[in-house]
């Protein structure tokens, strides 16, 4: 038996076998055959089990992501079935005497060569392509095993040294129970995959690949961010206790999926949820969201090779807007750049992506694919209650900008003979320190903020949350963000307007009485933590939160901050 | 042996998505079919081929097809042309 700790990323205890997420060792030694004939066969048979697999891929990735992104493995297939491809390795194998393993290397290398060499970026990506379809070919060539999150049909728990977006998507959630990785914190990608699919996750144990073997049983305690690898039986027994108990609690939660969020004395705030697809939808119903907080269109544009069509962002927005029927939605326009790139926009690196061209910046620049944009979501707000944000808003103009080019295309599109939205919230985020600041003044012009707490945090504090060694510094606590959040809800309200939250720290048990304290509207989160969140705000009186507002502001360290609200909150 | 010439009148050329449906189509014909652009000519049997061509909007190609069922696979592929909006 080993203990690791980790973070936990999203809720729930699993308690099943390791699938390791790696991709195995392909190296392989050139030799000289006898047979030919009997090569080119064993060659052949790598091919066709390769092909099957990615049929089956292909299969699953159109129900689970639709047809677009199950395009490139219908590309992949044909990369395997290539006369040009196929054939000189044919022909080394027997005019050269070599093994299949080098016949297929050194002809993809060739191939791969030839199109990196090419001046285009797409033609350069198709080298990937051509690299990834014969990686798995070695794979079978070598009998080593190639993982493929889409294929696993018995109940596992994924260990990885991180998931990428794409792996995630893959996931099934009736037989993966749940996994962990080395590296990630709670607000890296695959940590908030885990808690949209509702599978538990434990992230960030810095060396679960190192300690897992494959098969070998694991328990993975979402709630206290513990992995357990080879536990005793005794051990299962007791998680398969908490497992229990959890699933009971979950039922309890339930109950409220149908009631408003009012608080102890009478009060009513928002819970909403947060989203990157339409798919998201099913679960902020089921979790019982009032409206959707957060909905990142992002995903809209990454994992494919082009931009998306005006039609295909409109399809999507009016799915959600749908979904939700007269319930608000608030959309964020792309926030692209910093740690989300696009291989197809081509964009430079930077010394501090953080701080670089993202988001806003880009899209003013860029407004080509803004207009784009915008003018779908307007088309789909006839379908629903839509809200727009803008993310990264650093000064007025910025905010001013955008907006004259969002009345643009609403002009544009009203000349066009096209139905658009007309009455719509126009907001912002606030995740600048600089906004936040000088708040009043931009509540003369926005309808609403939205304080983005993840982005705020690493910028106040001069950390980046991905680095583990001044993660000390990422303190949602701090005296400094609780005057910053509390300026901006202050200043929503003096101008008539509402503020709400949608970073991680709107559904943490211990920021809720606080948040409630300082006077937020709306607190918008990860489907799953809204019946949780629920049952807490029901049992807390507002006015007396509101009593310690000013004891809180005044406080000195974080620390100060998290002991006072638990005695007062009745948290242990 | 049968041929047709195409002026390539897709905005992004011979792109991703048509190449594929093209050498799909080609590839369920037992008769050997070329493209041909500029002094090169390719397998349309082949993927890697035809990207490798790198063939722009505006280009003039030309598809030739040989063998028992020529007739049908050049009709096939011209309308598979059409269809993908990749030229006519």
């Amino acid at each position: 038996m080993t203990q690791l700790q980790g973070i936990a990323a999203s809720s729930g205890i699993a308690i099943a076998k390791a699938y390791r997420l790696e991709t195995p060792d392909l190296s392989y030694s050139k030799n000289s055959i006898e047979e030919p004939e009997s090569e080119i066969k064993r060659l052949h048979e790598a091919l066709d089990i390769s092909k099957s697999e990615l049929e089956k891929i292909k299969e699953h990735t159109r129900n689970s992501l639709g047809d677009e992104h199950a395009e490139i493995f219908s590309a992949h297939l044909l990369v395997l079935s290539d006369p040009e491809l196929i054939q000189p390795m044919e022909d080394k194998i027997k005019s050269e005497s070599v093994n299949a393993e080098a016949a297929l290397d050194e002809t993809a290398n060739m191939f791969i060569d030839m199109f990196k060499n090419m001046d285009n970026e797409y033609m350069k990506e198709r080298a990937a392509d051509i690299q990834d379809v014969t990686k798995r070919v070695m794979a079978h060539l070598l009998d080593a095993e190639f993982p493929d999150p889409a294929l696993i049909n018995e109940q596992v728990v994924i260990v990885a040294e991180d998931l990428t977006p794409s792996d995630t998507a893959q996931l099934n959630k009736e037989f993966v129970q749940g996994f962990t990785t080395d590296i990630g914190g709670r607000t890296s990608h695959s940590a908030i995959m885990a808690r949209s699919l509702e599978i538990p996750a434990v992230v960030g144990t810095k060396d679960i690949t190192k300690q897992a073997d494959k098969d070998v049983m694991i328990i993975v305690d979402g709630l206290d961010g513990d992995v357990i690898i080879d536990p005793s039986d005794e051990q299962i027994a007791s998680y398969q206790k908490k497992q229990a108990q959890f699933e009971e609690k979950k039922k309890e939660w339930a109950k409220l999926k149908d009631e408003t969020t009012v608080t102890d004395d009478g009060h009513h705030v928002e819970l909403a949820a947060n989203i990157g697809t339409p798919d998201d939808v099913t679960g902020v119903l089921e979790n019982g969201g009032e409206g959707i907080g957060l909905y990142r269109t992002e995903f809209l544009y990454m994992g494919k090779n082009q931009l998306p069509t005006e039609e295909e962002q409109f399809d999507a927005y009016s799915s959600v807007l749908k979904q939700m029927g007269d319930k608000p939605v608030v959309v964020r326009t792309l926030d692209i750049g910093g740690d989300k790139e696009l291989d197809y926009l081509d964009l430079p690196d930077e010394m501090n992506p953080f701080l670089g061209y993202r988001a806003i910046r880009l899209c003013l620049e860029r407004d080509d694919i803004f207009r784009t944009q915008l003018r779908a979501l307007l088309r789909a707000g006839v379908h629903g209650n839509l809200k727009i944000m803008f993310p990264m808003i650093a000064t007025l103009e910025e905010f001013r900008q955008a907006k004259a080019i969002l009345m643009e295309e609403q002009d544009n599109l009203k000349n066009e003979g096209v139905d658009v939205a007309e009455d719509f919230e126009v907001g912002m985020m606030v995740e600048i320190p600089a906004t936040a600041v000088i708040a009043r003044q931009f509540a003369k012009e926005v309808d609403f903020f939205s304080i983005g707490t993840n982005d705020l945090i690493q910028y106040t504090m001069a950390a980046d949350r991905m680095n583990e060694r001044v993660s000390y510094l990422y303190q949602p606590y701090n005296p400094a963000i609780l005057n910053l959040v509390s300026n901006v809800i202050d200043a929503a309200h003096a101008e008539g307007k509402w503020a709400g939250m949608c970073g991680e720290m709107a559904g943490d048990e211990i920021a809720i009485p606080i948040l409630l304290s300082l006077g937020l509207d709306e607190f918008s989160m990860s489907a799953t933590s809204i019946l949780p969140a629920r049952t807490q705000l029901l049992g807390l009186s507002r006015e007396e939160m509101k009593g310690y507002k000013d004891e809180l502001l005044s406080m000195g360290t974080s620390e100060e901050v998290v002991s006072f609200v638990k005695e007062k909150a009745g948290l242990e | 042996m049968v041929e047709k010439t195409f002026k390539i009148t897709s905005a992004d050329g011979v792109h991703a998505r048509p190449a594929t449906v093209l050498v799909q189509n080609a590839g369920k014909y037992e008769s050997d079919i070329n493209l041909h652009y500029k002094e090169k000519s390719v397998n349309l049997k082949s993927i890697m081929g035809i990207m490798s061509l790198g063939i722009p909007a505006g280009a003039e190609v030309k598809i030739s097809a040989e063998g028992d069922d020529e007739q049908e696979a050049i009709d096939h592929l011209a309308s598979t042309m059409q269809n993908e909006g990749l030229g006519e």
